[in-house]
Order: structure tokens, then C-alpha cells, then sequence
């Protein structure tokens, strides 16, 4: 009951974090306003603002904090590693490359178009992780082939991409872009196009959760459970991929996110992965918003990139916490 | 025959661990595995348990090959734990013998009536009913150990396999945990298959002692046709007297020294 209780908390925190995105920025919209411009628009400069920038951008900020927040969870679970992130099998360089390689190859230039590009770098690189960390371990890839090989793919993706970017201006200034990782002018396109990834990611972490608490007890308990391991680990890594390579592609490189809201999230969730997935998905969603109402207000007249928002006000929380806890063992 | 293993033949990769062994386990018994360290025993073992597939031959359980049965289906016969397992921080007794349940849970019914009894009655055989709530780390070594069968128990199979399940645990608690194991079989009847290091221990709660090296079974039999004082010298290089336990009469090994 008390977990019950935890997750209206979290959903009522979430829910708040929707309503500054959407009525705090340059321009402060009431949330009076707000809901008029929702249900009843009249084409006012504040229905403007609010239907075609601020809501899009919290879909995004929300969908996005989702499906980091979950998929950091299930990368650390996977992993029994505190310091697991997302990014770990690839999937961030994947996209990043694709990205840069659709512009100087294809001459990619909207957003629209950079995005299944990402999805589609993210996607791949992660299945060639898989693949080699499949062949370094004996009867299915172990947490730490998958991570040896989601190092080197990471490394030589990003060679690839550092070439292309210093050869082609308009490559680095897309790459300059995601980089920072922003969920700011995405527009409703964005939206509808990593709205089915994530709700597929989503659906296979729920799936996920029963086999991975049986992992984490370690392999050969699992097996005596009756658990298909090497499925239940395929089955993560495809979820981690898709919720990812969904979120690379939208808003840019944000994994920082899926490193800390897990460790934020155990105090009150303990080891159960039917609690710890869905608790990190709102709080992961929650705090992204945040950072981004932050970034929108704290440099006027510009705006900080939520990316850059998240490193400066995370890194030092993180270090925070690692001293204050001895480190978790998973 | 509950469990046999048919001419099997385990390893890693290329390494042979063992060559084409035999081995039946009858149902109601606690066998005891013992031998030399690398002689394979947990290796087999593990294959008992279909933990490690064997590269030649065939696991039977119940007369049936093992690989061939739905592996959710042999976790609600068979139980495993390995040695010296693991758990995440911040479990508790509780939760982890929760998940014992796992095989009979599936994805859409996690918890029913039935699970919770069995987790109950598997803390209440163990003794931990009073430390449920309590992280895993916060037990002593022989609490710990038994909160692991406690949730091999609630897997509710009748066929236990453990592996070294008194590893790292003083002499006062390993005596805790084999009986334990020993009541386990007495009032259930439930088969039990462990490995062991000590020899005494094993002599003294198990009815039949399988011994290994070099990943054949050396002798198999009851205590006191096993531990002779050739077959520690054919097994383990050792010399020792074998006199009779003056507690419970089970043969006793005094070790004399190492053959060279």
C-alpha cells in the first residue's frame, strides 16, 4: 500500500512539473489561459505560444524523461552496475552518427528526417553490440561482454562521427545541437514519431520486470527459477534500445538522466523492478521538465539547453550522493 | 530414479571437466557429493540442475531428458542454489524468498493467496519468520545462507540441489544448516543432492556419498562403505585413520598427512 501511495505522490509530482512546462518561460502564460487556449483557442499571441511550442515540448520532455528514466533502471538491473547508463550499448553514438552521416551522405536537412535516421543508428548499433557481446561470452552475452563491446562500438562511432562533423559545417552545427540535448522546437511532428518506440519500450520493460528480479538474484538463480535468461536479456536490451534510440533521436544526448533517477528512485522503491521501473519513468520524466523550466528562465533572454541544465545541477547531486551512501551494490 | 545423469560429458568451451559419467540419484535420499577441488563436482552439479548443458549425453529427470521440459516447468520439480549466491542491497528476507515463487507466478497474476503461504511456511521451516522485514545484509553468514534455502524451499519442489550450501560459515553454523537439510528430507521427503568440503558432515547427515576425481565418480555407496581410509587415499592423496564418530557412529576422518 505504502508503494501504491508513492506512486500517486510521484504521478501528483510529475503533474506539477507539466504545469510550470506549460505555463512558465519568456513569456509566463496563467494556467487559466493555458486551458483556454487547450479547449476553446481564439488564435491570441498566448494560444500561439502555448498549443504549437510549449505543449509539444513538454510531450517530448515528458516521453523522453519516461523513457530514459526507465531505460537507465533496466540498463543498471541488466548490468547489476551502479553506473550504468543508456548509452552504454551503443545506442547513443549510434544515433549520433547516423544523424551526422544522413546529412553529409543524403544531404538530410529536417528534423523530421534526422529523427529515423537516429532511430535507425540507434537501433543498429545496439543489435551489433548484442551480436558481439553474444560471441565474447559462452551461451549468451554477460553483462560485462555487453559492456566491453558497447565501449568499443561507442569509441569507434564516435571516431566516425568527429571526422565527419570537422569536414562538414552544416554536420557540426546539427551535432553542435544534439549534443547539448534539448527538448526545446520539436514540434507536434516529433511527437507522433518516437511516441510508438517509446510506447513499445515501454510494454517490453513491463514485460521485463518479473525475469529481471529473478536475474537479479544472478544467473544461475535465475536459470533455477525457471527463467529464460538470454531472452530476458535480449528482451531488456531491445526495450533499453527502443525508449533510447527514441530519446537520442528526439532531444540529443540526455542518458545523464537514466544514470541518476534510479539512484533517486531505490530509497523508495527497494530492489523490486515492478516498482523501481515505473517509479523511475515518472520521476525521470518529472525531473526533466524541471530542468527544463530551468533552463528557460535562469538566462534571459536566451535559454540554457536542458542537456547542459541537467549536467550542472546533476553531476554535482550525483557526486553528492555517492559519498553520502556507500555505493549500491546490484 | 528422480534424477540421472547418462553418460555425460561436461566442460567450458574446450576444457573437459568430466568425461562420460553416470550417476542416479534415488528419490527420499540426501546424497552428498565430495572429492577434490577441480574434480567437478559442482560442474555436475550444475548440470544436474540444467544449469550447464552437457556437451555429450543426457540429464534425465523423472526419466525424462531435462532440456527437453519446459525449464519453468523442472523449477516447480527442481530446485537449485548455487554457491554463494548473491542478492541486490536493500533486499529483504521477505522479498527474497518472495521470488522463490517466480515459477509459479506469470506475467499478469504476480501474487496470490497460495504464494503467500508458501513464503510464510518457508520462513517459518528456516526460522527467519522474526527477521522477515530485515535486509539481507544485515544477517549474520548462517542467516543469510539459510534465508537462500528458505527461498529455494518456497520454490515448493521436492527436489533440492545445493552447492556447497556451508561455505564460508563456521562449524556451529554449518551443523545449523545441515540440519536443517537433514529435516527438510525427514519430514517431507524430500531428495537432496549437495557438495560438500567436509568430510565428517558429510558423513554424518547425508545417506549416500558419491565420491569424485578427475571428473569421474571414484566410489558411490553409503558413508560407511565410501570412507575408507584406501578411498581417501585414492581420492584425495591423503592418509588418514577412519574411526568411528563417537557421537553418531558415522566413520570419522583423522587426517594423518598428505602422500606426496
Amino acid at each position: 500500500m505504502r508503494r501504491t501511495r508513492v506512486l500517486a505522490v510521484l504521478l501528483a509530482a510529475l503533474a506539477g512539473a507539466v504545469v510550470l512546462s506549460v505555463t512558465v518561460g519568456a513569456k509566463t502564460v496563467p494556467p487559466g489561459e493555458v486551458w483556454q487556449a487547450l479547449t476553446a483557442p481564439t488564435g491570441t499571441e498566448n494560444d500561439i505560444i502555448v498549443r504549437s511550442l510549449r505543449v509539444p515540448r513538454t510531450l517530448i520532455g515528458v516521453l523522453a524523461g519516461v523513457a530514459l528514466g526507465v531505460a537507465g533502471a533496466l540498463m543498471q538491473g541488466h548490468t547489476r552496475n551502479p553506473l550504468a547508463d543508456p548509452g552504454l550499448l551503443g545506442v547513443t553514438q549510434g544515433a549520433a552518427f547516423a544523424m551526422v552521416a544522413s546529412i553529409i551522405l543524403l544531404g538530410t536537412s529536417t528534423l523530421y528526417t534526422y529523427i529515423w535516421f537516429g532511430l535507425a543508428g540507434a537501433l543498429v548499433a545496439s543489435a551489433g553490440v548484442f551480436a558481439l557481446g553474444m560471441a565474447g561470452g559462452r551461451g549468451g552475452p554477460t553483462p560485462v561482454t555487453l559492456a566491453l563491446a558497447g565501449t568499443a562500438v561507442s569509441a569507434f562511432l564516435y571516431a566516425l562521427t568527429s571526422a565527419i562533423v570537422l569536414l562538414d559545417e552544416q554536420a557540426m552545427d546539427v551535432f553542435r545541437f544534439w549534443q547539448a540535448g534539448s527538448i526545446a522546437a520539436r514540434g507536434a511532428d516529433a511527437v507522433w514519431q518516437v511516441t510508438p518506440f517509446v510506447l513499445a519500450g515501454l510494454l517490453l520493460a513491463a514485460f521485463n520486470a518479473p525475469g529481471l528480479n529473478a536475474l537479479a538474484l544472478g544467473e544461475d538463480v535465475a536459470r533455477g527459477l525457471g527463467q529464460n535468461v538470454n531472452r530476458t536479456r535480449a528482451v531488456g536490451v531491445a526495450a533499453v534500445t527502443l525508449l533510447t534510440g527514441a530519446s537520442v533521436a528526439a532531444c540529443g544526448s540526455l542518458s545523464f538522466v537514466g544514470l541518476i533517477v534510479p539512484h533517486l528512485v531505490r530509497p523508495l522503491s527497494g530492489a523490486d523492478h515492478r516498482w523501481l521501473l515505473p517509479y523511475s519513468g515518472l520521476v525521470g520524466a518529472a525531473l526533466l521538465l524541471l530542468a527544463d523550466v530551468i533552463g528557460r528562465v535562469v538566462a534571459p533572454p536566451g535559454e540554457l539547453e536542458v542537456g547542459v541544465v541537467l549536467a550542472l545541477i546533476g553531476a554535482p547531486f550525483f557526486v553528492a550522493l555517492v559519498r553520502r551512501r556507500k555505493p549500491v551494490r546490484l | 530414479m528422480r534424477l540421472q545423469a547418462v553418460d555425460v560429458t561436461l566442460g567450458y568451451g574446450d576444457r573437459v571437466v568430466v568425461d562420460g559419467l553416470d550417476l542416479g540419484i534415488e528419490a527420499g535420499t540426501v546424497t552428498t557429493i565430495i572429492g577434490p577441488n577441480g574434480c567437478g563436482k559442482s560442474t555436475l552439479l550444475r548440470a544436474l540442475g540444467r544449469l550447464l548443458k552437457p556437451s555429450g549425453g543426457q540429464v534425465l529427470l523423472d526419466g525424462k531428458r531435462i532440456d527437453r521440459l519446459p525449464t519453468r516447468e523442472v523449477a516447480r520439480v527442481l530446485g537449485v542454489l548455487p554457491q554463494a549466491p548473491s542478492a541486490p542491497e536493500g533486499l529483504t528476507v521477505a522479498d527474497l524468498v518472495a521470488r522463490g515463487r517466480h515459477p509459479h507466478q506469470t506475467w499478469y497474476r504476480q501474487w496470490s493467496s497460495s504464494d503467500a503461504d508458501a513464503v510464510a511456511e518457508a520462513l517459518a521451516m528456516t526460522g527467519l519468520s522474526d527477521l522477515a522485514d530485515r535486509p539481507l545484509e544485515e544477517l549474520s553468514g548462517g542467516q543469510r545462507q539459510r534465508a537462500w534455502i528458505s527461498m529455494a524451499l518456497a520454490q515448493g519442489t521436492d527436489l533440492l540441489l545445493l552447492d556447497e550450501p556451508t561455505t564460508f560459515l563456521d562449524l556451529a553454523h554449518q551443523v545449523e544448516v545441515l540440519e536443517l537439510v537433514r529435516s527438510l528430507h525427514s519430514s517431507a521427503g524430500r531428495t537432496i543432492v549437495m557438495v560438500l568440503h567436509d568430510l565428517n558432515l558429510a558423513a554424518r547427515y547425508t545417506d549416500r556419498l558419491v565420491a569424485m576425481r578427475d571428473g569421474r565418480v571414484v566410489a558411490a555407496g553409503t558413508p560407511h562403505e565410501v570412507l575408507t581410509e584406501e578411498l581417501l587415499r585414492k581420492v584425495f592423496d591423503l592418509e588418514a585413520k577412519v574411526i568411528p564418530d563417537p557421537v553418531a557412529g558415522t566413520p570419522l576422518v583423522v587426517p594423518v598427512g598428505v602422500r606426496h
